[in-house]
């Protein structure tokens, strides 16, 4: 512990209210030869799965930017926290980076909850926050820059091509919190455009693991298509068991999340075969970048490495996506660096496609890709170019509101 | 036989010994820590007088309960929905320990007057805490409101407001004032419960957890006081919840589950059960492991779980009796000055 | 009609996996009175001994009925060895000291196979019931769930090793006076009630996906089944799982998972306000 250490902000004998003050402003002239950034994932607990991969990609972004240099001739300098599954920790490691080591760029948070910790923290401390994973939308924050899709992205494919595809009676299963909850909801409004109905919402607790109730109710409705945004472990189980059931191909799934956590690597393809899910990024993209990309990552890693799914991928989008707005201010102080990012000139491609920061909402406008799991990979049959995050546009325009702070529900 | 109740001088001596550390701790800190370490303490100050609410019911109450969690949660969501409701934060405040309390007379009335006995009473109360937890989770609806406040399910509620001064509800605290605040509250809590288990109220309790039929012979109704020292118990952890809350400003349903359940109850382990001090500096102890294991870059064959196993795993076999009273027994042996005339007389230990 | 069927083998899914999931517990706790943290570990690793072993070319029935339960048999000797054995009748200590283990297990599983694995499918096919489609293997899962606790009480109350088991977690003394080394019995038995739950983890797996910290999930529904069976842990854990995994899977179907797990606490809380020793407390008293 660090109980003697003494604040530098202090030593000047500042009272012991200015130091707050002080740190409200904090005084960018630090150590002025290296950019230093935090990198806020969980690599242990429940949530590892998702977040041992995202350091792993923001690493090897860092990497790959010193090796070409650095940015503006500087080097950059990653610190990697494990806040291990526990909202806490976010917290406190949110305050460490930006009040102890006065980073440039926090880039974190996997879950919404963990995001809603943070981001008052790091807007307090004017310290930007970069969040690069696939979630519900909303986020109106002009100190936090978003590289996930929002739900609108995400439903969208997912809407038109069960609707078309597999008929107009859908079920919905998913997850018992926010995002799940928002996400069904936008299924339900681009149900009514696509000419289908959702016949029932059903929320399932992230520990729940025996879903046959739930298997049974959904045989009882008689849906032509199943649309599921399941999340985590326990509820891989579902899958299993309605495969067990001899469901699999009786009534098809088509899914937001199924992938995200590996899913189709983690169930055999006699249980996965013939899902169908809707992504930003896979890791079978065909895309040039994205071949040498995934062979970069083996060769950093190991070609044992955890398989790259949209979430994995996200600390490296994030990662290079702002480390073009640094390269744009030709600085790395805040202020600069959220001009150029909004400037609606950041345009960059990568792995997963062309994607442009927009200034209106702080996200990101990108590819969206359809694919269908076949023997633990991806069959992508269709794509949507530049898909815009329009999610709560209607209500968050941070070029004329700056100041707005929220995180918007939908209103559908 | 009654440690707890011995006025000789070792035990004014370790209470003057706590009593100095902790108000050095509440002059200095402000002036010691900078802006990151001192927000650090404050979150320890929370935790360790939840810890100290479980060293109070369990090391001298008896009770085990698995579900201090439940009071901790609670008492942080009265503050939550307290505060973002009335847009000032004394009332809440006061909330967040009259509501635990009041449920915990209600559960305890269940429980006691029930006569549930011991691993029965932990079990009921895990349960209670799993339904809170599993209740709150299931609020992310838009219909879950409580006045203005949204109860947001799993992802919680997030930029809950502050301490602010009593009245002025624009002043909010800064962090060395919130410090002030906390490590007092602490202080006085601590203290109180010292001075609580020296009244008559306090000998009683702790007779009951000695030998409980001996002392309904005695003509004490042991379900009352069982009943009302788990309240104080679930007070007191609601204060720290409220602690914990304002000064993160987000509350989820994690503070109900089996995670803190658990660790609550490591926390007084760590410690040593049937001391006060020592819950507090579980706490500090797991803490402070938590957040360094959260920092450092393993190796690969290594990891944070297996990390942490194994210092748990050689904590309890190195130090079976907990951290205060081996502490104790170590002064005793190497520091001739701790040693109280009437030392070999005693048995357990008190501070 | 159909539907009817298809509750009750849903009631009976529920029961049988709850049972099978307590089943170790009830003879760790149960009778030993090891508060055992790393149950749900022990499952894990029960989960994983079927995975890698069936990916590995084994059969499957065997993975599951001999490697698991023979795997995390002997892990929970050598734990027991090592580290329960210093905690025999410091009951709450016993929580700590396994808190570590489950920790250092799930370690030592993320270490050596990563934070996912792929897992196994569930053998045997499907069989349609009216409208609805059935696994065969759930079925097959029940019938293994009756087996295993028949097993378990004819052992333990019909054969030597049962008998001396159960004095010697009444007497240890009394025990060792007659010639029995209580340490050994104590051994046994744990090893007894972890290849149990390594039993119960592979055979599980297959409707169920295996990650290190998926023991977490069964922990607590664990412990409150084998606390409200009361003394008798054996008849007690079998009637708790019984009563629980009705209310759960019945009220879960009319109307939410939530609202199932939430009903499922409060009938535990009540029944323990009633039933302040247990369910054996007062009914089956004498049982085991």
């Amino acid at each position: 512990m660090k109980f003697t250490r003494r604040s530098v902000l202090k030593g000047a004998g500042a009272g012991l209210g200015t130091a707050f003050a002080a740190s409200l402003f904090p005084q960018v002239s630090k150590a002025d030869d290296e950019i230093v950034i935090a990198s806020l994932f969980d690599q242990s607990g429940g949530l590892d799965i998702y977040g041992t991969p995202m350091t792993m990609t923001c690493e090897l972004a860092v990497e790959e930017l010193n090796a070409a240099g650095g940015l503006n001739g500087k080097k950059i300098r990653l610190i990697k926290y494990d806040p291990q599954s526990n909202m806490q920790l976010y917290a406190q490691y949110a305050q460490e980076a930006a009040l102890k080591e006065k980073v440039d760029l926090v880039h974190g948070a996997i879950t919404s909850a963990s995001r809603e910790v943070i981001r008052p923290i790091l807007s307090r401390y004017k310290t930007l926050l970069w969040y690069s994973v696939i979630y519900e939308g909303g986020v109106c924050d002009i100190n936090n820059f978003v590289s996930g899709v929002g739900a609108v992205q995400w439903v969208k494919p997912i809407a038109e091509f069960g609707f078309k595809h597999r008929g107009p009676k859908a079920y919905y299963i998913g997850a018992d919190y926010n995002a799940p909850q928002i996400i069904g909801k936008w299924l339900e409004k681009f149900s009514g455009d696509l000419g289908g109905t959702v016949l029932q919402r059903d929320h399932f607790p992230l520990d729940v693991t025996e879903f046959g109730p739930a298997i049974a109710k959904i045989q009882e409705a008689k849906p032509d298509w199943l649309a599921t945004c399941l999340v985590g472990a326990a509820h891989m189980g579902f899958y299993r068991q309605w495969a067990a059931a001899g469901m699999l191909n009786k009534i098809p799934i088509v899914s937001c999340t199924f992938g995200v956590g590996n899913e189709h690597i983690q169930l055999t393809p006699e249980e996965a075969n013939g899902i169908v899910s809707a992504q930003p990024y896979f890791q079978e993209l065909e895309l040039p970048a994205n071949k040498a990309f995934v062979e970069r990552y083996h060769a950093r890693f190991g070609s044992d490495a955890p398989y790259l799914n949209a979430v994995g991928i996200g600390g490296y989008l994030g990662t290079m996506l702002w480390a073009e707005g640094v390269k744009k201010a030709g600085t790395h102080e805040r202020g600069p660096v959220m001009d150029a990012l909004r400037s609606g000139d950041i345009a960059w491609d990568g792995p997963a496609g062309h994607m442009v920061v927009d200034p209106v909402t702080n996200h990101t406008i990108q590819d969206m890709h359809v694919a269908e799991c076949q023997n633990q990979s991806w069959k992508i049959f269709d794509s949507y170019s530049q898909l815009y995050p329009s999610d709560v546009v209607d209500r968050c325009d941070l070029t004329k509101t700056p100041d707005m702070n929220a995180h918007l529900e939908p209103i559908l | 036989m009654k440690i707890a109740l011995d006025l000789k001088s070792w035990n004014t001596r370790g209470l003057i010994f706590v009593g100095v550390v902790m108000l050095a701790l509440l002059f200095a800190g402000p002036e010691v820590f900078d802006l990151f370490v001192l927000l650090k303490v404050i979150l320890f100050v929370s935790t360790a007088m939840l810890a100290l609410s479980m060293g109070f019911i369990w090391g001298f109450g008896g009770i085990l309960c698995f579900g201090q969690s439940a009071f901790f949660g609670i008492g942080g969501y009265a503050y939550a929905i307290g505060v973002i409701n009335m847009g000032e934060s004394t009332v809440p405040i006061l909330l967040s320990v009259l509501v635990p309390a009041a449920f915990a007379m209600l559960l305890g009335y269940f429980m006691f007057y029930g006569r549930l006995s011991d691993i029965y009473l932990a079990v009921v109360t895990l349960a209670v805490t799993l339904i809170f937890y599993a209740f709150i989770r299931s609020t992310s609806g838009e219909e879950y409101v409580i006045g203005n406040a949204r109860l947001m399910g799993f992802n919680g509620i997030s930029s809950i407001p502050v301490f602010n001064w009593p009245g002025f509800p624009n002043s909010p605290l800064w962090p060395d004032d919130i410090f002030y605040v906390a490590t007092t509250l602490l202080i006085l809590v601590y203290f109180g419960l010292r001075i609580l288990l020296r009244s008559h109220f306090g000998r009683v309790v702790v007779a009951i957890k000695e030998n409980e039929t001996r002392a309904e012979y005695l003509g004490y109704d042991v379900r009352f006081y069982k009943m009302i020292a788990f309240s104080i118990g679930a007070g007191i952890a609601g204060l720290a919840g409220c602690l914990f809350v304002s000064f993160n400003n987000f509350i989820n349903p994690d503070v109900f589950a089996l995670g803190l359940a658990a660790q609550i109850i490591m926390w007084v382990l760590i410690g040593g059960v049937g001391t006060l001090v020592g819950p507090m500096l579980g706490s500090l102890a797991l803490q402070m492991l938590y957040n360094w294991l959260g920092t450092q870059t393993f190796a690969s064959f290594l990891n944070t779980y297996l990390v942490f196993g194994a210092i748990i795993l050689i904590f309890v076999l190195a130090v079976p009796q907990g951290l205060q009273p081996t502490a104790r027994l170590l002064a005793l042996r190497f520091l001739p000055f701790t040693r109280p005339p009437e030392e070999k007389a005693r048995g357990g230990g008190d501070d | 009609m159909d539907t009817v069927a298809l509750l009750i083998i849903e009631v009976l899914n529920g029961i049988s996996s709850l049972a099978l999931t307590c089943a170790g517990l009830a003879i760790i706790f149960g009778m030993m009175r090891v508060i055992n943290f790393a149950h749900g570990e022990f499952m894990m690793l029960g989960g994983y001994t079927t995975v890698v072993a069936t990916n590995a070319g084994v059969n499957i029935w065997i993975s599951m009925l001999i490697l698991s339960p023979l795997v995390v048999g002997i892990i929970g000797i050598i734990s027991e060895r090592l580290l329960i054995r210093f905690f025999y009748g410091r009951l709450v200590d016993t929580l700590i000291a396994t808190w570590g283990l489950s920790l250092l297990l799930i370690g030592i599983v993320t270490a050596i196979f990563g934070n996912y694995i792929t897992g196994v499918s569930a053998p045997l096919g499907n069989f349609a019931l009216g409208q609805y489609q059935l696994s065969i293997y759930r079925l097959v899962l029940i019938g293994l769930a009756v087996l295993l606790f028949v097993g378990i009480y004819f052992v333990f109350t019909r054969t030597r090793l049962g008998l001396i088991a159960r004095g010697t977690m009444q007497n240890p003394d009394q025990a060792a006076v007659l010639g029995i080394s209580p340490p050994r019995v104590y051994m046994i038995t744990f090893g007894i009630g972890a290849a149990l739950t390594g039993l119960a983890g592979g055979l599980l797996a297959p409707i169920s996906q295996i990650i290190p910290t998926v023991g977490f999930t069964y922990v607590a529904q664990a412990f409150i089944t084998v606390i409200t069976g009361g003394t008798g842990a054996i008849t007690g854990t079998i009637v708790a799982s019984g009563i629980f995994g009705t209310v759960r899977q019945l009220v879960t179907y009319e109307t939410t998972p939530i609202i199932g797990g939430v009903v499922l606490l409060i009938v535990a809380v009540v029944l323990l306000r009633l039933l302040p020793q247990g369910i054996t407390g007062k009914i089956f008293r004498r049982s085991l």
